[in-house]
């Protein structure tokens, strides 16, 4: 015999609309919603190579996994959730239709008597008053109820149907939100790409010369790209990123950013961020102003403007130029601008520098406000600052201070590798004294290392400076050297000339060869010629000699300025210190040249998000519905009640079989079959009722 | 005979209200009207919107939980009270009497991070003791927490002003001030399960959860300092917070008592217990209430969620990893109701599940902070 057979597109339908596989669906897409959280979604590629390496890279990039949300297979799971949810609703909603309508007036004693939740009242005078007096008291409680039957009166009554609706309205919500989101998502881009319509592009170039293969028109349904516009610029397009290029789309208007302003709270955060915009039609050449800040989108023909993010759109910048390793005190002017490279020289070798970026404020946590912090307050202490909350509401902020503007720019060689920077205009306070900082990295990924460069007593740099070329300058060696064997050795010491020539002869030497290396050259000398045991010692030594005849030099290099010497106290010790610390780490700087900041023309750019999405209408529509029936099936209970009235038969006293269900068994339910049952047996003048129930809640 | 079916007939909902519930909700109303005179002139339309519908949820919590008709009125009178004790200097706040040991908002804050774990360690008391005076005692201590939380809030809110007008924000925007917010709801939350189900023995499983988060607190306050009151970075500067957060938060809060319920149901079903604890039914129902109520909410908060990314972000649904996770959290749930609601699943696997649901939100929470970065600019560790 042949089994009997489904037909297969029969079984998919059963499949489809099964809860098992609509339950599998959700915990398949929870899982593969982890995976976009744990994974970076849309790096630029090389980022992702340098992480995985090239062959999980690979694997990887075939799986989709860098945008994991709009993979061809997760889309189809999200499809599959919409066949499966559509299915569900056109195989339930006709049910629950006629369970919304119907009293199930038609349910046979035998059926009532098989309820889990039943009860008999049992003697009655079945009569119409009886009747009336329970339908009475079903429409107090507020149930609708029906009344029919023919050889004897069945009440079948109910309440909360609406219920049901609830299913239809979650239900169709999940597959209207799911289609709004596909029409955002970009299906039919996908489909014109894997199709050859639309090409990815990869290059850095102008949006002129991107072909029109890699554009958009202005009556492209949906989309969401940025574009930064410089103060004082317009733009008509947008970038989509896509994989690892973008799409160019064209917008049927241009936005030209007139400003764009930060402004501050009194602790230098960040307080709000505006564009001020015009937008000029394409078509109509009307034009519209508004301002656009975070929160606070412009829409303007179906296309929202929001504020993204912003950054320099070009700020001119004035520096000084100091040859770190020449013997000239004065600095060379230069001028340059963000995003642009200017060339330098050191006068052997040819340079490019790329400035990168500019920013006017600098917010730090300077720990100053609290200079006990160093020493961890006790425990009573924090409980009391912790309790006093007025105190506490500002002790953290008072350490956050503005340092003043900074710029980043690369050095470039003429081999083209190159090393990035970080200066800061203004001497920052570190460990209670202050310097011009200059970070320096190699890479990217690296943090700067931070060259220190201490100010003098009018708070520039032109000190230290001019004792660093007094330093590089061979010629003032002698003179140096005469200075420190005078002062170390006074005239009338025993021996006198030739100890004090000698002095003086090692003194030109070892500054020969800190000039040539820093402390390494040193370091290295003293191994080469001392004693190992003697090294130690030899090196506090040279160490004192440099210190002190560099105190020389300082004396030297104010006296060729015309200016008086410095008292020699701590603070010019440290300064010379210092000095010799921060020359010594110019010689790991990696740039002949250090570039002070001098001046600067802000012009800032701001970060564009603009997006069409017609599907959003749909999804919040679907949200509604959705809102509403999550509260109607969870709040709205459905219950049924059967009051069979049976007159007395042969040899039978007349009863009422009364059954309750719902299609939520709670407590609630069961207290409320309790409470009918108690009160229609008072209703009913009876002392108790017969309880038929067969089981509780488990059932 | 008519008077007996007038007995039983189920009094209209407006009809059973009393003079009380009339009198909260006239006081609410003119507490509103007034602010709303007062004030109006700094709000815009949604702000108004927020502060009538917010009145009015009041009300209609009043009248559907009566104790609210006393709580709420207490807390705005004691908060009010604190308020007028600033006379317009923050400084005030650690030197007058009142503001020093009881309602600045740290005091009050701390108060009620200490009420809760007496609370805690009351319901375990009570437990052990079989006393249901003891569990009576820990009920008006969590009273009392919850109450002094809510100033400690409120307060808050008004010192975020006195640091400066540009400064002040509803305290719902960092890590710290949820988590003020998340111990007063599940603390609500449970109040309102003990006082349906006449049942005080489950505070012992659900109070030691908001003491966990009045650990993370105090550890916040002290080793963080956390507890400083931040102005707001533009992306949070919106009227969608004050909606969004607190609708995420019922739900939490609400995960959170379900999965303690299901931890004392997972006890019972191995007979630990058992005879101290309420049967397993009525575990089974707690659970299931509380789930559907969280789930309720956190379907409306991640709606709104949307809406404030559509408004901040330029796009409703940025697959932005707090967001995932919230998606995450709620298919978790649509899954365990559906077992119970239509496959009619009951005992140990769903009170293993709303276990492990707990675990799944406590990562949606914090987790996502701690170890994902996203859009979400709030509260990293
Ligand atoms: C994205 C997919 C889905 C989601 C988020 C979802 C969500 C929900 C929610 C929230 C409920 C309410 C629970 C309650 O009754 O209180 C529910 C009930 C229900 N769902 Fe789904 N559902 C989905 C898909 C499906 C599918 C595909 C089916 C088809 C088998 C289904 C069948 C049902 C049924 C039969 C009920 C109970 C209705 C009732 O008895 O009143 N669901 N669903």
């Amino acid at each position: 015999m042949q089994p009997s057979r489904v037909p297969f597109y029969r079984a998919v339908y059963e499949l489809f609309s099964s809860m098992r596989f609509a339950i599998s669906l959700l915990t398949v897409l929870a899982i593969a919603s982890v995976i976009g959280t744990v994974l970076k979604q849309n790096e630029p590629y090389a980022n992702y190579i340098i992480e995985l390496g090239p062959f999980w890279f690979k694997v990887f990039s075939i799986l989709g996994l860098y945008d994991v949300y709009h993979a061809g297979w997760f889309l189809a799971i999200l499809l599959f959730l919409v066949l499966s949810t559509g299915f569900c609703i056109y195989r339930q909603a006709p049910l629950m239709l006629r369970e919304l309508k119907s009293f199930r007036e038609h349910a046979t004693e035998v059926s009532l008597r098989a309820f889990s939740h039943q009860a008999v009242f049992s003697p009655i005078a079945a009569s119409a008053s009886v009747v009336q007096r329970l339908t009475a008291y079903l429409s107090g409680q507020g149930y609708r109820f029906k009344v029919g039957g023919d050889m004897q009166t069945l009440i079948a009554a109910k309440t909360g149907s609406y219920n049901r609706l609830g299913y239809i309205l979650t239900h169709s919500a999940i597959v209207i939100i799911c289609i709004g989101g596909l029409v955002d998502g970009n299906i039919p881009l996908k489909v014109q790409e894997s199709l050859g319509y639309k090409k990815i592009e990869t290059r850095d170039v102008p949006s002129g010369q991107v072909p029109a293969i890699s554009r958009l028109s202005p009556a492209n349904l949906s989309f969401r790209g940025s574009v930064s516009i410089p103060e004082g610029g317009a733009a008509d397009v947008i970038y989509l990123n896509v994989a690892d290029g973008y799409l160019v789309q064209d917008l049927p208007f241009q936005i030209h950013l007139k400003k764009f302003r930060i402004e501050h709270y009194a602790t230098g955060q960040p307080k709000s961020f505006e564009s001020d915009i015009v937008i000029t039609d394409r078509a109509s050449n009307k034009s519209l102003e508004g301002t656009v800040s975070v929160n606070h989108p412009i829409i303007y023909r179906g296309v929202a403007i929001y504020q993204a993010s912003f950054g320099d759109g070009g700020s001119g910048l004035t520096m000084n130029g100091w040859n770190l390793f020449s013997p000239a005190a004065k600095p060379s002017p230069y001028k340059g601008q963000v995003s642009q490279a200017f060339g330098l020289s050191n006068g052997a070798e040819l340079y490019t520098v790329e400035v990168v970026d500019f920013k006017a404020f600098n917010v730090q946590d300077t720990g100053e406000a609290e200079p006990a912090a160093a020493k961890k307050p006790g425990f009573w202490q924090n409980t009391s600052r912790a309790l006093s909350s007025a105190a506490a509401v500002t002790s953290s902020n008072k350490r956050l201070h503005n340092v003043g503007p900074s710029y980043q720019y690369k050095i470039r060689d003429a081999q083209g590798q190159a090393r990035e920077y970080h200066n800061y205009m203004q001497p920052l306070n570190i460990e209670g004294r202050r310097y011009l900082v200059s970070g320096v990295r190699d890479a990217p990924n690296e943090t700067f290392r931070y060259l220190r460069l201490p100010v003098d007593e009018n708070d520039g740099i032109e000190g230290y400076m001019r004792l660093r070329a007094t330093l590089f300058d061979k010629t003032q060696y002698p003179e140096i050297a005469r200075r420190f064997a005078a002062a170390a050795m006074p005239a009338e010491s025993a021996g006198g000339e030739a100890l004090r020539a000698r002095l003086a002869e090692s003194t030109v030497k070892v500054l020969e060869m800190f000039s040539r290396g820093g402390f390494g050259s040193l370091a290295r000398f003293i191994e080469d010629s001392v004693p190992k045991a003697e090294q130690e010692r030899a090196a506090e030594t040279y160490l004192k000699v440099l210190e002190r005849s560099v105190l020389e030099a300082y004396q030297v290099s104010r006296a060729r300025a015309g200016q008086a010497p410095a008292q020699v106290d701590e603070r010019t010790m440290q300064f010379v210190r210092d000095s010799l610390n921060a020359i010594n780490d110019s010689f790991f700087y990696g740039a002949p040249v250090y570039l002070q900041l001098t001046g600067f023309d802000e012009v800032m750019s701001s970060g564009l998000q603009l997006t069409r999405s017609p599907g959003k209408n749909l999804v919040y529509a679907g949200s509604v519905l959705l809102i509403l029936g999550v509260f109607v099936m969870f709040y709205i209970r459905e219950r049924r009640i059967w009051l069979l009235v049976k007159a007395e038969g042969a040899g039978r006293p007349g009863e009422i079989l009364f059954a309750m269900s719902s299609n939520r068994k709670t407590l609630d339910f069961e207290k409320e079959f309790n409470m009918h049952k108690q009160n229609l047996t008072e209703l009913l003048n009876l002392e108790t009722a017969v309880d038929r129930s067969t089981g509780g809640l488990m059932q | 005979m008519e008077a007996i079916q007038g007995g039983y007939r189920r009094p209209s909902f407006f009809r059973g209200l009393n003079w009380f519930d009339w009198a909260y909700a006239a006081v609410l109303a003119a507490g509103s009207l007034y602010a709303y005179k007062l004030y109006g002139g700094y709000m815009d339309g949604y702000e108004k919107g927020i502060l009538f519908l917010t009145a009015g949820s009041f009300i209609g919590l009043g009248w559907f939980w009566k104790p609210m008709r006393s709580l709420l009125p207490l807390v705005a009178a004691l908060s009010l009270f604190g308020i007028s004790q600033y006379h317009g200097e923050l400084a005030r706040a650690g030197q007058a009497f009142w503001l020093k040991y009881l309602f600045s908002s740290q005091s009050a804050i701390m108060w009620m991070s200490a009420l809760f774990v007496m609370a805690t360690a009351g319901y375990w008391l009570g437990l052990a003791s079989r006393s249901d005076f003891v569990c009576r005692v820990s009920a008006g201590i969590t009273w009392s927490a919850a109450a002094m939380g809510l100033i400690g809030l409120l307060v808050r809110w008004y010192e975020s002003y006195l640091i400066g007008a540009d400064v002040g924000h509803i305290p719902l925007s960092n890590l710290y001030e949820v988590f003020i917010l998340f111990s007063i709801i599940t603390a609500l939350l449970y109040l309102y399960y003990e006082q349906y189900y006449r049942n005080r023995q489950l505070g012992a499983f659900v109070l030691p959860v908001i003491s966990a988060a009045v650990a993370f607190l105090l550890w916040y306050t002290f080793d963080r300092e956390a507890h400083h009151i931040q102005p707001l970075v533009p992306a949070l500067q919106s009227y969608w917070m004050k909606i969004h957060v607190p609708a995420n938060f019922v739900g939490y809060g609400a995960f959170s008592l379900a999965a303690m319920i299901g931890v004392a149901h997972l006890l019972v079903s191995k007979g630990i217990l058992a005879s101290r604890l309420p049967a397993l039914e009525v575990l089974d129902d707690v659970m299931y209430k509380a789930i559907a109520i969280g789930f309720a909410f956190f379907t409306i908060a991640t709606i709104l969620g949307a809406m404030w990314a559509a408004e901040a972000w330029g796009g409703y649904w940025s697959w932005d990893p707090k967001e995932t996770w919230a998606l995450i959290v709620w298919l978790n749930y649509a899954a365990w109701l559906h077992m119970r609601l239509v496959k009619g699943l009951r005992g140990p696997i769903l009170a293993w599940w709303a276990v492990v649901g707990l675990l799944v939100t406590v990562f949606a929470f914090l987790g996502v902070n701690m170890f994902l970065s996203g859009l979400h600019s709030y509260g990293t560790l």
